[in-house]
């Protein structure tokens, strides 16, 4: 689960990690008011989107007067910004911060990842903060520093400074910053994030250090325990048919091609998006229904499969283990009635049970092309989307 | 021979009493030498009572007391899998496999942390679990499929597996030993300890491994066989089409930061010498050639 901006500086003020002053605004006017709460004559107007890149799309700008802050809140809010993480059809801003201004005399980057070769959590900091982490991580690895966290101790000091000599701030800095370090950890670790990011962190001309952005996944599975961070959730920014999907207990991304794909089993889902491409088609999605598909869960994928515009057709990838392939096969028999399909239909069904399935879609009256192995369900399904019957 | 369990192991089911636990203790007794090997189950609180003929226990150690159980298999809820890990990592089982999908990240570091000094083997979370064929099945894949004979599995996903094992088995390719190690970023066995475990089985003569989009196991285990691997293996990876920075499913499945690109594995796979396909229909007739 990802969060806003402003909802990580709340988190970084609850741990105690420096940040920039700041208000949440749901509308221009509140931006407007959120100057006299700041105060000074600097502020800065920021898109509260889940992707990243929002700088270079025109999300974040600087204003210096109340009426410049007007314009540029009118001119970001509503607006569908575009950023390298949303897509061509960009992301409607709903939500904007406005923070004072900060003296930045350098910047710096500060990541926490969960790290799968070590089995723990790794802190990295880099000195080229404010740009493309990623591309100073592929060109120039020596100027990442990392720190591998013994989870019973968590960061220590000595870590902190370590690191924060190693990105070469002033010596006035050095103790700020690993306090700031160190709860940044905290934060990380109390809320189980799996990710958090600050690019920039920033040295301020009076040799500050200050967190000027906050970025923050959250591990899925802990969140029964993370009331407060559950709560953050902002629908909005959610693809509205992985939110439907997740109500049933199903797994479904939204991709670009025309081939809907409804398959039991994360690795098998994924493998036959691979294999569409292969036989020269796009997935119009990834959809894993787990490892008990009712017909309950088959009908709502079809009818989220449905949804896209795209869509020329779809291919149900079963291999039926504890899941017998007579249930599937009633499942998908009663969920196609259900949703008038428009699209052809591509089974192919295997394993438990696996004559008595296709027994069943053959004598329905449900329009099926049945497959046996993958190989030739990917081609059928293919062709169908193709017109080619 | 095998690979970490036989009809030797003595196994006791936590999370018996549950539904999950008792469904697939079932048919895991059902399998081969099941009813000899499944000797024991634990539900805290839950002691004296017996499930499909399965005395249960309070604790792991109580029932390695009573049954001298060597190997833990665990169906208890998320929350309180990792406990569930460290109660039989304390009672020195041999093997721990963890079926359980969904366990917090941080329940696992915390896990791994404490097993530093064990010598407890774990699989999983989040995995089908282990099976050899005509011996024991630990787990929840369908046992049918499987065949016994000369080919060792290892894969990251469930039912890839039984898609992998079944294309085997039809070809008349059994298996040694199949284990799902899971899609979970902090976990168990990564495919490198299995391919070892593999390449020093005499009974074991081909190895398949099937990886996913996501972290760099793949690579590592690329970089072993290159120097070490006396045996053929093939492999196939999930994930060409997954967008960066979606999580397809399973926890560890996400390509982040670049890194964990399908291409990357594969370039890393064919650069050891492992045949890959692209193919996923293909990968029990590449397993055939490489044999030869």
């Amino acid at each position: 689960m990802k969060i806003h901006e402003y909802q990580g500086k709340d988190i970084y003020r609850k741990f105690g990690v420096t940040t920039s002053r700041g208000v949440a605004c749901f509308s221009v006017d509140e931006a407007v008011a959120a100057t006299e709460t700041l105060g000074g004559d600097v502020w800065v107007v920021k898109a509260q989107i889940h992707a990243g890149g929002r700088g270079k799309g025109g999300g974040v700008k600087v204003a210096r007067s109340k009426d410049e802050v007007k314009q540029i809140a009118s001119e970001i809010m509503g607006m569908h910004l575009v950023t390298h993480q949303t897509g061509p059809e960009g992301q409607e801003v709903k939500r904007l911060l406005v923070e004072e201004g900060a003296d930045i005399a350098k910047e710096y980057y500060v990541g926490i990842v969960v790290d799968r070769s070590s089995q723990r959590v790794t802190m990295m900091v880099s000195a080229e903060g404010g740009v493309d982490i990623e591309e100073v991580a592929a060109s120039h690895p020596e100027k990442i520093h990392k720190a591998s966290v013994d989870p019973i101790q968590g960061l220590t000091r000595d870590q902190a400074k370590d690191l924060a000599t190693k990105i070469s701030l002033p010596d006035a800095a050095v103790d700020q910053a690993s306090e700031l370090l160190m709860a940044l950890y905290n934060a990380f670790w109390e809320t189980d994030a799996s990710l958090a990011e600050v690019n920039p962190l920033v040295l301020t001309g009076d040799n500050k250090v200050v967190a000027l952005d906050a970025k923050f996944n959250f591990d899925d599975n802990a969140l029964f325990r993370q009331a407060e961070i559950k709560e953050l959730r902002d629908l909005d920014e959610e693809d509205p048919n992985e939110i439907e999907a997740s109500k049933y207990g199903l797994s479904y991304i939204s991709l670009d091609g025309d081939i809907g794909c409804l398959v039991n089993g994360a690795g098998l889902a994924m493998a036959t998006m691979d294999i569409i491409k292969l036989y020269g088609s796009e997935p119009a999605n990834f959809l894993d229904v787990g490892g008990g598909a009712t017909t309950e869960q088959v009908t709502e994928a079809f009818k989220i499969m449905l949804t896209n515009k795209n869509l020329k057709a779809i291919l149900v990838n079963i291999f039926g283990g504890i899941m017998r392939c007579d249930v599937i096969a009633e499942g998908l028999v009663n969920a196609a009635r259900e949703v008038s399909l428009n699209v052809p239909l591509v089974v192919r069904l295997e394993g438990t049970n696996v004559k008595k399935g296709r027994e069943i879609l053959v004598n329905s009256e449900i329009d099926i092309i049945g497959a046996t192995t993958m190989a030739d369900a990917a081609e059928k399904v293919v062709a169908a989307a193709k017109g080619v019957h | 021979m095998s690979i970490l369990i036989d009809k030797n192991s003595r196994i006791v089911t936590q999370g018996i009493t549950g539904n999950t636990g008792a469904f697939h203790t079932k048919n895991c007794l059902e399998y081969a030498f099941g009813r000899d090997c499944f000797v024991a189950g634990v539900t805290p609180g839950k002691g004296g009572q017996q499930v499909e003929g399965v005395p249960v226990f309070n604790s792991v150690a109580e029932a390695k007391q009573e049954t001298g159980v060597n190997v833990s298999v665990i169906y208890v809820p998320p929350p309180f899998a990792a406990a569930a890990i460290d109660e039989a990592i304390e009672a020195e089982m041999d093997v721990v496999i963890c079926i359980t999908e969904g366990v917090p990240v941080k329940d696992m570091i915390l896990t791994r942390y404490k097993m530093q000094t064990s010598k407890t083997i774990l699989v999983g979370p989040n995995c089908p679990g282990v099976i050899t064929p005509d011996e024991i099945k630990i787990g929840i894949m369908p046992g049918y499929i499987h065949k016994k004979g000369p080919i060792g599995v290892v894969s990251r996903s469930g039912t890839l597996t039984y898609e992998v094992v079944d294309q085997l088995t039809k070809l008349g390719l059994g298996q040694s030993s199949c284990v799902g190690i899971g899609g979970d970023p902090v976990n168990g066995l990564k495919h490198l300890d299995v391919v070892k475990m593999f390449n020093d089985d005499p009974e074991t003569e081909g190895v398949v491994m099937c990886g996913e989009i996501g972290g760099t196991d793949e690579e590592e285990c690329a970089a072993w066989i290159k120097d070490n691997m006396k045996k053929p293996v093939v492999g196939f990876i999930a994930g060409v089409t997954a967008p960066p920075g979606k999580r397809m499913g399973h926890a560890g499945a996400i390509i982040a930061g670049g890194k964990g690109t399908a291409s990357e594995k594969i370039a890393a796979l064919e650069y050891a010498g492992v045949g890959v396909t692209k193919n996923p229909a293909d990968i029990g007739v590449l397993m055939k050639k490489a044999l030869g």
